[in-house]
């Protein structure tokens, strides 16, 4: 087994708050990476805008930080372009489903083999403290004056609906079972959710460490994870939110094996040389 | 003919009325049988229905522009549109069914000459030969071989038996006898060189536009479907497979061109492929590539706006937007070419150059280029050996290595051992958010640097004319063919016409010129002269005329040398 600390970067300045639940995801994603025994140089993490989506700056891999919203096509790009790498998609709630929740319906529906972690604190921390697509109704902010009164995004449901083939949920106050839940996702050959809680301590004072700890469960071994309705029924839970893997499914066909570019020969596109002579051919084929 | 007239034929017919399968006959079979052969279609925005029109020139000789001149009109289909009907001169032969069309064509000048196409049609088979009745009366006009005709039926229709194949010829055939009839009607058709146009091949903008990517390296394509744009992705997804090419319909333009960011970051050559609109959405995701140096090329089609404007027809009204896209600053590549072989070799280039530089290539082209066709010879298709210019990185690989042309080291991850970063941040070398002022300089002038670059390897203007010109007539894109015979009519001792090919940068050749000539004359499809503005811009030299065409449609050759010869006195 690796040490989680060769994705380490001594250099990097972590500009997160405090007691923020973000460190803990940071710790979670080494140590899951490290566990596989994977090698800086073989992971991408692929991230958008947001407290989040700084999480490639302060470790050692590649990494693209993209724009907000659009992690998750860039990631998908990556993957497309090079099957080998091992992509990983990371950003907050705003970013995943707010600005790019329309990549998110349709990456879900593609189904590319890469993991997404979305860091859910169910809040604007970059921005200080508007309303994310998965507060929760009611909550008073300095935008939503009068309380949240859109329904919020339930993200796993929508996922399982959209037919993705791993979700799951975890905690950043449980360090092992969110890396747990990292290397599941990782693993997956697919598109793979992991919907991470996570409290912001300096904007929502409602969904704390205590009321995350208070509202969440572990599920149950006797969980069957591929039977969809029953995974369907535990993502709509929402008085107490169940944490592990709700709902897997082995052997779907990913994106790249849907652009039969790697049928026969898996060499990632940098390495390729384009076969100028068929366009000669093509060219003397028209009459 | 002894004057080496072309012939120019407009086919009209509402959409479903196989106005393309005329197109696709007459191109062929007229290729083979030695003619040079140029087309260009104008479409309604519907499915069924409406009035659509093809133009075809015949010629002994190479054309490659839009003409009014309407020597033939063959209507499939009643309702042709006034567009096509203030074309017809007393030299129109106006071929039709007068059971169909009636009495539409009463009023108007031309020699009217019925033709039963339904009648016969029924008799060949079907009423769905009407077209082919059609392409066969122009290949009798012209006297086309009857044996390149057959032989296209065999290889078209080979595969649905010889029933499909046999009254496809015979419709073709009983046209062919019809048009020899009247055939003297055309007297001063010049007949083909024969064998002249053997080696040479029948390619539309669409096909220039999609091999010449390919030739240039292009192997990831994503698109949302837009017109005219949308055949460019249609062609890399037939073609997918023998080319090896990646391929996705996304599900909005934002995320067409960030996949193909995320794809160029991990070394693929992407290319996205949209009209105006949808280049306006990726506005931001352009910018991303030009902070993060990823190479990228984006085939811009354009059709009339702002928003939604005239979505089948044609414009030259993009130019601002593609040297303008983006915000902040970052250097760009603009490519325009005029013509279909430009099509090719101009796209080819802009991905030579978006590697070279690991900047990002707009090629500009339009509903009318897109939608033309004609003969080429294969060896003006021209593209260099497609090379990504990628290193393989060592330990301590720095991405933006900040070297003295601007031009970083490129590796990809995978590509070695180091680690690859890409930010849209101000970044430091390795690609970390460093909110540094004295870095964000550095980094800025790292990549205009390399603006200057695109500025000396450049694609050269087009200049034709005498050695001792005075006068120049500037136009870019697909306009460029037009304005061009339009002045080889107009034989003006002083003037030349240079086509600009490269919009941006403004390279030195097209400084040079402009600062030669003493008289500028503009033209260009767009209401606002905006190549007019640009080299102003740049040079300070305001032009003494210009001649404008922002109706939807192309200019024709006759309407430049009107406007032409009206603007020279």
């Amino acid at each position: 087994m690796t040490d989680p600390r060769i994705f380490d970067l001594p250099e990097a300045d972590l500009a997160w708050c405090p007691g923020c639940g973000d460190f803990k995801i940071l710790e979670a994603l080494k140590k899951a990476l490290a566990d596989m025994d994977m090698a800086p140089e073989d992971v991408v993490v692929v991230s958008g805008i947001g407290q989040a989506a700084k999480t490639p700056h302060f470790m050692k891999c590649n990494f693209l930080n993209g724009l907000h919203g659009r992690a998750l096509s860039h990631a998908t790009g990556v993957k497309a372009a090079n099957p080998k790498l091992t992509v990983v998609a990371v950003g907050g709630d705003g970013d995943m489903y707010g600005e790019g929740g329309n990549h998110f319906l349709h990456t879900v529906r593609r189904n590319p083999d890469i993991a997404n972690f979305v860091y859910n604190n169910m809040v604007y921390g970059l921005t200080k403290g508007q309303a994310s697509p998965t507060s929760p109704k009611g909550m008073v902010t300095p935008v939503q004056t009068r309380g949240v009164s859109s329904e919020p995004v339930n993200p796993l449901a929508l996922a399982i609906v959209q037919g993705a083939t791993f979700v799951a949920r975890a905690f950043s106050g449980d360090v092992d079972h969110t890396a747990e839940m990292m290397k599941a996702a990782i693993e997956h050959r697919g598109y793979a959710l992991v919907d991470i809680f996570q409290p912001c301590v300096s904007f929502n004072k409602t969904n704390t460490f205590k009321w995350f700890k208070d509202h969440t469960y572990r599920l149950e071994d006797e969980h069957d994870s591929s039977n969809r309705s029953a995974a369907l029924s535990l993502a709509m839970e929402t008085e107490r939110f169940p944490l592990g893997i709700l709902y897997r499914e082995e052997g779907r066909p990913t994106f790249e094996d849907s652009l039969g570019i790697y049928e026969k020969d898996d060499t990632p596109l940098h390495r390729r040389s384009p076969d100028v002579d068929k366009v000669r051919e093509t060219i003397d084929s028209m009459t | 003919m002894a004057s080496g007239k072309d012939l120019s034929v407009v086919i009209c017919g509402g959409a479903g009325y196989g106005v393309q399968t005329v197109e696709d006959i007459l191109a062929k079979v007229l290729k083979r049988s030695g003619y040079h052969v140029f087309a260009t279609r104008e479409y309604m925005s519907r499915v069924r229905g409406g009035n659509n029109s093809t133009e075809i020139r015949i010629s002994s000789t190479p054309v490659d522009g839009m003409v009014d001149e309407i020597d033939l009109l063959v209507v499939l289909s009643p309702g042709v549109r006034e567009n096509i009907r203030r074309r017809i001169t007393q030299n129109t032969v106006i071929a039709a069914d007068r059971s169909s069309v009636g009495e539409e064509f009463e009023k108007t000048d031309g020699a009217f000459f019925d033709v039963p196409l339904g009648e016969m049609a029924k008799e060949a088979g079907g009423a769905v030969y009407a077209n082919v009745i059609a392409a066969g009366l122009v290949l009798g006009i012209v006297d086309a071989s009857t044996d390149q005709a057959e032989e296209y039926f065999l290889s078209r229709f080979g595969k649905k038996g010889d029933k499909v194949v046999d009254e496809n010829r015979s419709a073709c055939g009983k046209g062919l006898e019809l048009g020899r009839s009247i055939a003297d009607k055309f007297p001063d058709l010049a007949p083909p060189k024969k064998d002249d146009t053997s080696s040479r091949r029948v390619m539309n903008g669409v096909q220039a536009v999609s091999l010449g990517a390919i030739a240039g390296g292009c192997d990831f394509v994503t698109a949302y479907p837009m017109s005219p744009a949308t055949g460019v992705l249609a062609f890399a997804a037939q073609n997918a497979s023998d080319f090896g090419l990646a391929v996705e319909q996304v599900e909005d333009e934002i995320s067409a061109v960030n996949m193909a960011v995320g794809a160029s970051y991990a070394g693929a050559s992407p290319m996205v492929t949209t009209s105006g609109g949808g280049f306006s959405l990726m506005y931001e995701g352009f910018s991303l590539a030009g902070v993060a140096e990823t190479p990228l090329v984006v085939h811009l089609a354009q059709r009339p706006g702002p928003a939604t404007g005239m979505a089948t027809r044609t414009e030259q009204g993009d130019l601002n937007l593609a040297v303008h896209a983006g915000h902040g600053e970052f250097p760009r590549l603009v490519l325009a070419p005029g013509t279909i072989e430009e099509a090719y070799s101009l796209t080819a280039r802009a991905f030579e150059i978006a590697h070279r530089y690991q900047v990002q290539s707009v090629v500009m082209t339009d509903q009318y280029l897109l939608n033309t066709f004609r003969d080429v010879d294969p060896d003006d298709l021209i593209a260099a050996k497609p090379d990504k210019c990628l290193v393989t990185s060592g330990p301590g690989y720095r991405r933006y290595e900040d070297v003295p042309n601007g031009v970083s080291p490129r590796s990809v991850p995978g590509l070695g051992k180091g680690i690859v970063g890409c930010d849209s941040h101000e970044h430091d070398e390795e690609g970390h958010v460093f909110e540094d002022f004295d870095l964000r300089v550095r980094m800025s002038d790292k990549r205009f640097r390399k603006g200057e670059l695109l500025k000396e390897d450049f694609v050269p203007a087009d200049i034709r004319g005498p050695e001792n010109w005075t006068r120049l007539v500037l136009c870019w894109g697909s306009t460029g063919p037009i304005v061009s015979e339009a002045l080889r009519d107009l034989k003006l001792p002083d003037t030349a016409l240079m086509r600009v090919r490269q919009i941006w940068p403004v390279a030195e050749d097209v400084a040079a010129a402009v600062e030669r000539a003493d008289e500028l004359i503009f033209v260009e499809g767009n209401h606002d002269g905006q190549l007019e503005n640009l080299i102003k811009s740049v040079t300070g030299r305001s032009a003494q005329g210009h001649l404008r065409n922002y109706c939807g449609l192309q200019f024709s050759v006759e309407q430049v040398r009107m406007g032409l010869s009206e603007i020279l006195g």
